[in-house]
Parts: structure tokens; sequence; C-alpha cells
């Protein structure tokens, strides 16, 4: 009894020393920093940075490949602390949340053929752009709901996605999944919104989809001091750097493209 | 010597017996710039213009890329974005005929190929605008200029036309043996071969015997008439069919010292330096359940697809799908505002009980796809990886070798839209080569910033 008791623990006595023993010599030498950041960072691992997780983005960081404030999810104290552990400062940047570009569902946006391929935008877009008569409405089949790692993204039932700014962190990860380029990342705190992306003319746009900017120029014209709305190439599109925030504006627009958050983009939920 | 895999759909040649007839010159054309492979042309017209029949409207801007040239003569209405056959609107030319068809004065004058340099054949080629009249509209003469390194020794004339169906090619070798094989003749010149192959399916015999009556005496040419099966007219195909050589994955005929061309194109080739015209036509088959009075119609390019099925007798009103070339492989229309292009080998209308449209059920793993698959690929498996968006994984099942000939989906008993799936995994697979491509030249840089530094 005592024999084999004996043998047995100057094995695992043996092994264990080896084991200490190779992982000193064969220690990974990371710099601290790089652990406190991965620690500081979310860990949702969404990508959004553009490198494969936080521990990677951290760890570009610390070599000086990635701004400190390129995590596009955490909060402003987060990005202090990242910039504070390698020795930066960080501007503060105003909270973005992501906004898709169309309102085009199937009960106003008309439909060229009928689509029974693959449930993905990209696959459809394939097929001469997609099904919908408008060449740059969203399809529908809910690549960006996919790609969101935050759940923030729903289709209405009508079939359009729909950003739930509530939940948007502005990872960007939906912004890189649409095949239509609907998707923008803007200020948080901005109410009013171009949501079309349709360039055609007033006549074929109208034709295609009845919630669609026409270029009438109503909003450019009632506000001709105001540079911050603007048409171009048959579009209106809005300054976000300067975002107007008139009510009025949006009850202008003929079509209801021109939307005034609180009605059809509640971005005034956001809390964060 | 036959190939692996393939399928055997019906082949409703039923307008195999009806002569070429000539489309009517009709009030208007409209003539898309891009109408080939590669990269379209510099826009020479404006609205407003006059042109003449043959006139360039575009001239080509690098080497894989050819003119197009005007149908008839008379006022550009518009230069825009206008309907197109593959499914996005494409800058397009609007011509408004004149009715005068008055021919442009700049044609190049007519020359005897026998005496000419293959330079300046070549040279001819791509000024007449010549693209691969099989459907894939490849310029010509980029095929015809092989790269140094590759020693071409073989000529494969294609006349499989392994899509059901289409009869264009069928008609064109029997109404033009001749100028098929002096076509075939003056590619031979050009790429320095002294061999030829012409393959034709077993379907078509009367076809094989009229062009080797119309073969001229130095013109050496074998003729061989192959299994019918689809796709029997895929160029990879067709090699391993008529030599035995087979192209390797990724690779091109040039690298088993093969080029392809299609029997159109000969006739296309022909006319450009004999006659010195550029390609402003070609031969289509009207064809279907769904079409009154079926056609093989030699077509301008650029002629309103109403038009052509108006002279056809137009369309029963059971009509449920117009394709652009056959039903293996050709695009659906939706927009019946579209032309037909240089590529439009067909427009086949079929009735809606035929144009059964399937609702994909889930794979069975019964392996009748990897039967059916002429490239010995697993179309079972890599339709599973697509299905569920793993497209870094497909480059591992050679997914860049499907020639998307829809055999698989064909044969498929759980009617899974598998070449979907894998022209959507092309696409996100070149786009995967691309992206890794792009890192590792940053990191290249990178580390190469940091050697230095």
């Amino acid at each position: 009894m005592l024999v084999p008791t004996v043998v047995l623990s100057g094995i695992g006595l043996l092994s264990g020393l080896g084991l200490a023993l190779a992982a000193r010599a064969f220690a990974v030498e990371t710099d601290p920093r790089q652990d406190r950041i991965t620690e500081a960072l979310p860990g949702a691992n969404c990508g959004g940075c553009g490198f494969a997780g936080c521990g990677d983005f951290a760890g570009a960081v610390v070599r000086g490949d990635a701004q400190p404030d390129g995590c596009p999810v955490c909060d402003q104290e987060t990005r202090r602390l990242v910039a504070a552990i390698v020795g930066q400062t960080v501007q503060d940047r105003a909270p973005r949340v992501a906004l898709i570009l169309c309102q085009g569902g199937d009960d106003v946006a008309a439909k060229k053929y009928r689509y029974n391929g693959l449930a993905s935008c990209a696959s459809a877009a394939l097929l001469g752009g997609g099904d919908k008569t408008c060449g740059a409405g969203c399809l529908g089949l809910g690549d960006c709901q996919r790609a969101c790692a935050f759940g923030a993204v729903e289709m209405t039932p009508s079939g359009v996605a729909r950003i739930i700014p509530a939940r948007c962190t502005a990872c960007g990860q939906c912004v890189a999944a649409c095949p239509k380029d609907l998707i923008k990342l803007v200020p948080a705190e901005a109410t009013i919104h171009v949501l079309c992306s349709n360039h055609d003319r007033g006549p074929a746009a109208k034709k295609a989809c009845a919630v669609a900017c026409l270029g009438c120029k109503k909003c450019e014209k009632s506000f001709a001091e105001d540079p911050r709305i603007k048409v171009a190439d048959f579009l209106a599109y809005i300054d976000y750097e300067h975002a107007p925030d008139d009510p009025a504006l949006a009850a202008l627009c003929p079509t209801g493209s021109l939307v005034c958050s609180g009605a059809a983009a509640p971005a005034a939920e956001r809390t964060s | 010597m036959k190939f692996r895999g393939g399928v055997h759909p019906s082949y409703h040649k039923d307008t195999a017996g009806l002569q070429i007839e000539t489309l009517p010159l009709l009030h208007r054309y409209v003539v898309p710039i891009a109408q080939h492979l590669g990269a379209p042309g510099k826009v020479l017209v404006a609205k407003g213009d006059r042109v003449a029949r043959w006139q360039p409207l575009s001239e080509p801007v690098g080497f894989v890329s050819v003119s197009v040239h005007a149908p008839t003569s008379g006022t550009v209405k518009q230069v825009a974005a206008l309907p197109h056959p593959l499914g996005r609107p494409m800058l397009a030319v609007e011509i408004e005929s004149d009715g005068e068809d008055r021919p442009w004065d700049g044609l190049a004058p007519p020359a005897d190929w026998r005496t000419l340099d293959p330079a300046v054949l070549r040279r001819a080629i791509q000024a007449a605008g010549v693209v691969g009249l099989g459907g894939a509209t490849f310029p010509t003469h980029v095929k015809l200029s092989p790269p140094a390194e590759k020693k071409i020794d073989l000529l494969v004339l294609n006349g499989a036309e392994c899509e059901p169906y289409l009869t264009a090619d069928h008609r064109v070798m029997l109404e033009q043996a001749a100028e098929v094989m002096e076509g075939l003749g003056l590619m031979m010149r050009v790429l320095g071969v002294t061999r030829a192959c012409v393959g034709i399916e077993s379907n078509k015999p009367d076809a094989l015997e009229a062009l080797r009556r119309a073969c001229p005496a130095d013109v050496a040419a074998e003729f061989m008439l192959l299994e019918t099966k689809y796709p029997q007219g895929s160029e990879k195909h067709l090699i391993y069919a008529l030599c035995g050589r087979r192209v390797p994955p990724g690779g091109l005929p040039m690298d088993v010292g093969c080029v392809v061309q299609n029997v159109g194109t000969a006739v296309a080739c022909l006319e450009a330096v004999r006659d010195g015209l550029p390609m402003t036509e070609r031969v289509a088959t009207v064809t279907g359940a769904a079409i009154n009075v079926p056609h093989n119609l030699r077509v301008r390019v650029g002629a309103p697809l109403l038009d052509v099925l108006a002279h056809c007798g137009g369309v029963t009103p059971d009509v449920g799908k117009v394709i652009f070339g056959g039903p293996m492989m050709g695009i659906g229309q939706f927009d019946l505002d579209v032309p037909l292009i240089k590529g439009t080998s067909g427009v086949l209308c079929l009735r809606d009980d035929e144009a059964a449209r399937f609702e994909g059920g889930p794979c069975i793993r019964c392996g009748a796809c990897v039967d059916a698959c002429p490239m010995g690929l697993v179309p079972s498996a890599m339709g599973l990886i697509a299905e569920r968006f793993r497209f870094e994984e497909l480059g591992d099942w050679h997914v860049l070798d499907c020639i998307e000939c829809g055999s698989c989906a064909y044969v498929c008993p759980s009617r899974r839209p598998l070449v979907q799936h894998f022209k959507r995994g092309k696409a996100e697979w070149r786009g995967i080569l691309e992206e890794r491509r792009a890192k590792s030249e940053r990191d290249a840089k990178r580390a190469e910033t940091a050697a230095t530094a």
C-alpha cells in the first residue's frame, strides 16, 4: 500500500514540477495593459472595430495599430479608460446610432418580379438588384438583422428593416451587411432624417414607392438660408454635422420620406 | 470520350427545321454599351446625333473591351440607363430609325484573310466588336490572343448547342456552313494552329455533314459527333470529349493548348474581315410553348424584345416566363422592355404551368447532384454550407470551379436552389479572397515600414 502511494505521489510531484518549469520557460509575454484593456471593453466580440474580437483590438491598441477610441460600442467612460491605460487622451464623441434609409415596405413599394429564392438580401441583390422596383430599396430579407450581435434590428410587418435605437451600439456590422448600402451611422440626438435612398427623378421614384423622396425641393426651398438640408441628384440629404431639428421641416414633405423622429424613427428613445 | 456527370433534359428542338428569317427593320433600337464581359466602352455619340448603320457607338477602353455599333441609320434619341437583359438598367444608346439603313462610310475595306497578318486580323476582329456568341460574350480577340507562354495547338469549334430549345447554332451550321468553315480557317490563321476539331452533338448529324461538305481544302478540321448530353457545350467538357485533355481546376482551355469558339462567332469573325462589317446582328431562336409562331430569327442587336415577340405572332395569354437563352442557364426577364443583345442566343417563352416555381426543401443526402455534377463537385455539401452562410468554407469545396450549368438543381428531388446558392457563394468567396489579398498586402507594407524604422 505504501509503495504505490509513494510512487504515484512521486510521479505527480515530478510532473507538476515539470509543468511549472515549462510554464516559466515558454511563457508568452503579454503586455499587462492588453489584459486591462480587454477587461474594460464590452466583451461582445462584435467585430465592429474591424478586429477579430475585443482581445485582438486590445492588442492592436497596445501596439499602436488602433486608436484607443476605435471601439464603436463602448461608452465615453470606457473610451477614456482605454486611452488612459495606454497613456493617451481621446476626444468626446457624440453617441451615434444606425439608421436605415428606407421605409418602403411591401405596402407602399412596388415590386418588379416575384422573388422566391434564398431568404438573404445579398442573394436577392444578385438578381437584377433585388425584387423592388426601386433600385435602392430595402429588400427586407434580414441580412442586417442576422449581422447584429445586439438584437437591435427588427423587421416591420411590411418587410423593411428598422433599427431599435435603444439597443443599437453603432458597431456598424449592419452597415457592412446591407448589400444595398442603406444603413448609415448618424448622431443619436439628430431628430430629422431623410428615410429614402432613391436617386430617381420624381415620376420614376413615385411609381416605385409611395414614400420615396421625389427631389421636389420643398424642404430645401422653405429653408433657403439653411444649408443643413439640401437636395442633390433628386434626393434630399441632411448635413448631420449641423442637424436641423425643426419638426415643421418634416411636415413639409409630401411623401413622408423626410421624417421627424418620435414619429417614424424613435431615436429619442435612446437613453445612453 | 464521354465526360462524367451531366443530365438529359427534354430537348424540345422544335425549331430545328425552320429556316433563318431576317427580322424586318424596326423603328427603334436600344443598344446597351455593355454587351460583353469586360470593361464597357466609352460612348461616342450624344442625343440628337445622326448615326449610320455599322457606325461605332462606343470605343473600347482597354484590351478586354469592344465597341458596339449602330444597327441601322437614324437619330440618337437618348443616351441613358435603360433596361438591360442582365437585370439592372445600364447605359444604352436609343436610336430612332430613319428607314434608310444608310451604311457608314468609315467601314474597313473588304479583305482576304488568307493574305493578312494575324495581328491585323486580331485588330479587325476587335474593331468589329466581335464577342463569343455562345452566350458568355467574352471578347473574341482576347481569346485569340493567348499569352506567349501558352502554346496553342488546337482550335475547337463549338457546335454542340446543348441547351434545350435553342437551334440558332444548328441553323447557322446548316445555312452558313461555308462561312462557318471559312471563319474557322481565319481563326486558325490568327492563332497559328494547324489543327481544328469541330464538336457537334449527335442530335445534329445534318449540321456535321453540312460543315464537312463545306470545309475548304486548306482548312484542316476533324469532325466529331458527340454524345447528346447537357452540358456538352461547356468549353471544358467539349475539350475533354474531343481530345481527352482536362482543363485544370481554376484554369482556362489555353492551359491545355486549346481555344474554343462558337460557330456563330466564326461567321462574325469572317464578316468582320471579309466584308469589313462590325457585329450588329446575330441569329436567335424564339421558341417555347407560349409563343404563337416560333422562329429562328436574324436579329439586329438592340431590337426591342416586344417587337421581336410581335413578329413571332406575340405570346399566348398563358405565358408564365420569358427567358433569354436556354432553360438551363438562361436569364428570366421581368421587364419586356429590354433589347436583344449580342449574347442573346434565344428567347424562350414558357407557359405558366411549365414555368414551375419551386419551394426548395431540405437536403435528403441522396447524392443525385453529386452524380450529375459535370465538374465533379459535391453540390449537396456545398449547398448546406452556403445555406448557413459559412462562405469561407466554400473555397475548400472548389466553389469557383462551378460552371453554374444547373445539372445539380435539375436532378434534385428536393428542388433545392443549388445554383443560386453557388452564385452567391462564388461572389462571397471571391470577396473573401480579395480581402485576404488586401490584408496580406497591408501586412507586408507594415512589415516593410517596421524593418526600415
